[in-house]
């Protein structure tokens, strides 16, 4: 069970909290996580990633154990702690001041 | 007895403004999504309690929203709290799904368009501007994106498909974003002429098609831009809004980048109608629910200063359809305001007198119920408001 906690405009949009679950099959990965959570919440589609291209938005950024692993190549093993289920995957929306 | 139900986008989220038919007293519902830009609200023409909102955020894009009991309550059409659209066994979640088609079937592999520098950009996908409904099907509603394009759904908004035919116009690599973006904010459907469809963009022009949107053609005759190498250019111009009155679709006014226009031919020409207006440069244009002759423009100072001139927010109302302008004034600020009004947040309601209605960047929406003659605040203090829609409920 892969937890993934989601910015506040996200789980207002996908009608959640914080923390949502869900399930990967194989490499636990950024690109298997959000298959998995757009799978589960498909009016996330097109909010952390491009439709078509997948490509991530350019303000939403990624932490997984305490690092950044925004620009860590999408099929990537992620850290072992976020396939255990011990720490969350992150998905953050960039900071903006003013 | 009517009620008049006014939708108000906002930078911060979208708020239902409602009252009787005598228009003093009126509920203020929402925050609606709150913290996120909603560039535009619009009913359906036919089933007025059916409203799409595009809610957009520079973070996480483009959403399209739908109520269908006048913005009690609201889902993102084929998603939460629907059946959701299943394709090959997988929910798609497609109703924010804006892709362009540069297919060579439904319009040309057109993929850039003129940037800033003058050099060629690739079309990129950023909001929706504004939605408007179909006037004949409670399902269809077409969508003015940035970068400019035209979307149309006929499920309700599940699903948008281009009408390519526009972008892949012979213009469309000379169009240019203007400071707002290269965004088409303007859709007018003719409510006479069958299959006759107007478009506006910055920085492109006016469009036309008479063929439900399949084709189209630049009507920018007559328009003279200062901005552009050639003033007089086929496309180039930084049209800011167009309105029509429903009984006479033919004549069009135009509140460009510099000019107020009028055509009585449908666009194919136009001629300037600025008349004795102390700026000409402004964003919104209405037409007077009643009389198809009268209109009204808010002016502000320049494009480098997007305030009133003499701080001073005066509706500039013409009952001969341009030239003549009288100054507005009872009961809006007549010192030190600095708000501007955008291109979508003036509307007119179809009561008796009818009533008109504009919100600002500084927050406040402002109504009149007699004309344009007396104005006062809705509002105050609302974020910065990006549209004012106005629905006549019986």
């Amino acid at each position: 069970m892969i937890r993934v906690v989601l910015p506040h405009h996200l789980q207002t949009l996908a009608g959640c909290g914080r923390e949502v679950t869900v399930t990967v099959d194989g490499t636990v990965s950024q690109r298997s996580v959000l298959d998995a959570l757009e799978s589960r919440y498909p009016m996330l589609r097109g909010t952390v990633r491009e439709h078509v291209t997948l490509k991530r938005r350019p303000r939403v950024r990624f932490f997984a154990a305490g690092e950044d692993i925004t620009h860590e190549p999408a099929d990537s093993p992620l850290p072992p702690s976020i396939a255990t289920g011990d720490e969350p995957f992150m998905i953050v929306g960039a900071v903006a001041g003013g | 007895m009517s009620t008049i139900r006014i939708l108000v986008g906002t930078r911060k989220g979208a708020f239902i403004l409602t009252s009787g038919h005598r228009r003093k007293k009126w509920s203020i519902d929402g925050p609606h999504f709150e913290g996120w830009e909603i560039y535009h609200m619009k009913g359906s023409a036919l089933t007025p309690d059916r409203i799409l909102a595009s809610q957009t955020s520079s973070w996480f894009g483009q959403i399209i929203q739908r109520s269908d009991d006048g913005g009690k309550t609201w889902s993102q059409p084929g998603s939460a709290g629907e059946a959701p659209t299943v394709t090959d066994g997988m929910p798609q979640g497609e109703s924010n799904k804006f892709v362009y088609d540069t297919s060579a079937e439904t319009g040309k592999p057109l993929t850039t368009h003129q940037w800033y520098d003058g050099t060629q950009h690739p079309w990129e996908f950023a909001r929706v501007w504004h939605l408007e409904p179909s006037l004949d099907d409670a399902d269809t509603w077409y969508a003015g994106v940035e970068d400019a394009a035209l979307f149309k759904t006929t499920d309700g908004g599940v699903t948008w498909h281009e009408l390519a035919g526009l972008r892949g116009h012979d213009t469309g690599a000379d169009w240019a974003p203007g400071a707002g973006g290269m965004c088409l904010h303007t859709i007018v459907l003719d409510p006479i002429n069958q299959g006759r469809i107007y478009c506006a963009i910055s920085a492109a022009g006016t469009f036309r098609s008479d063929d439900h949107g399949e084709t189209w053609r630049p009507i920018n005759e007559g328009l003279h831009s200062e901005h552009i190498p050639n003033p007089t250019a086929e496309v180039g111009h930084c049209v800011h809004n167009v309105a029509i009155h429903p009984s006479n679709p033919n004549t069009l006014y135009m509140q460009k980048h510099w000019d107020v226009m009028r055509s009585d031919d449908g666009g194919d020409s136009w001629r300037e109608v600025s008349g004795n207006l102390p700026s000409d440069f402004g964003f919104p244009i209405a037409v007077h629910a009643h009389d198809p002759e009268t209109i009204y423009v808010v002016p502000i100072l320049s494009d480098s200063l997007h305030y009133p001139p003499d701080g001073k927010l005066r509706v500039y109302r013409s009952r001969s359809g341009g030239e003549d302008w009288e100054a507005l004034t009872k009961g809006l600020p007549q010192e030190h305001c600095y708000v501007n009004v955008l291109r979508d947040a003036m509307a007119v309601d179809k009561a008796e007198p009818c009533g008109i209605y504009f919100g600002t960047t500084g927050g406040q929406v402002y109504a009149s119920n007699n004309s344009g003659d007396d104005w006062a605040p809705i509002v105050r203090d609302l974020p910065a408001v990006l549209s004012v829609e106005v629905q006549t409920l019986s």
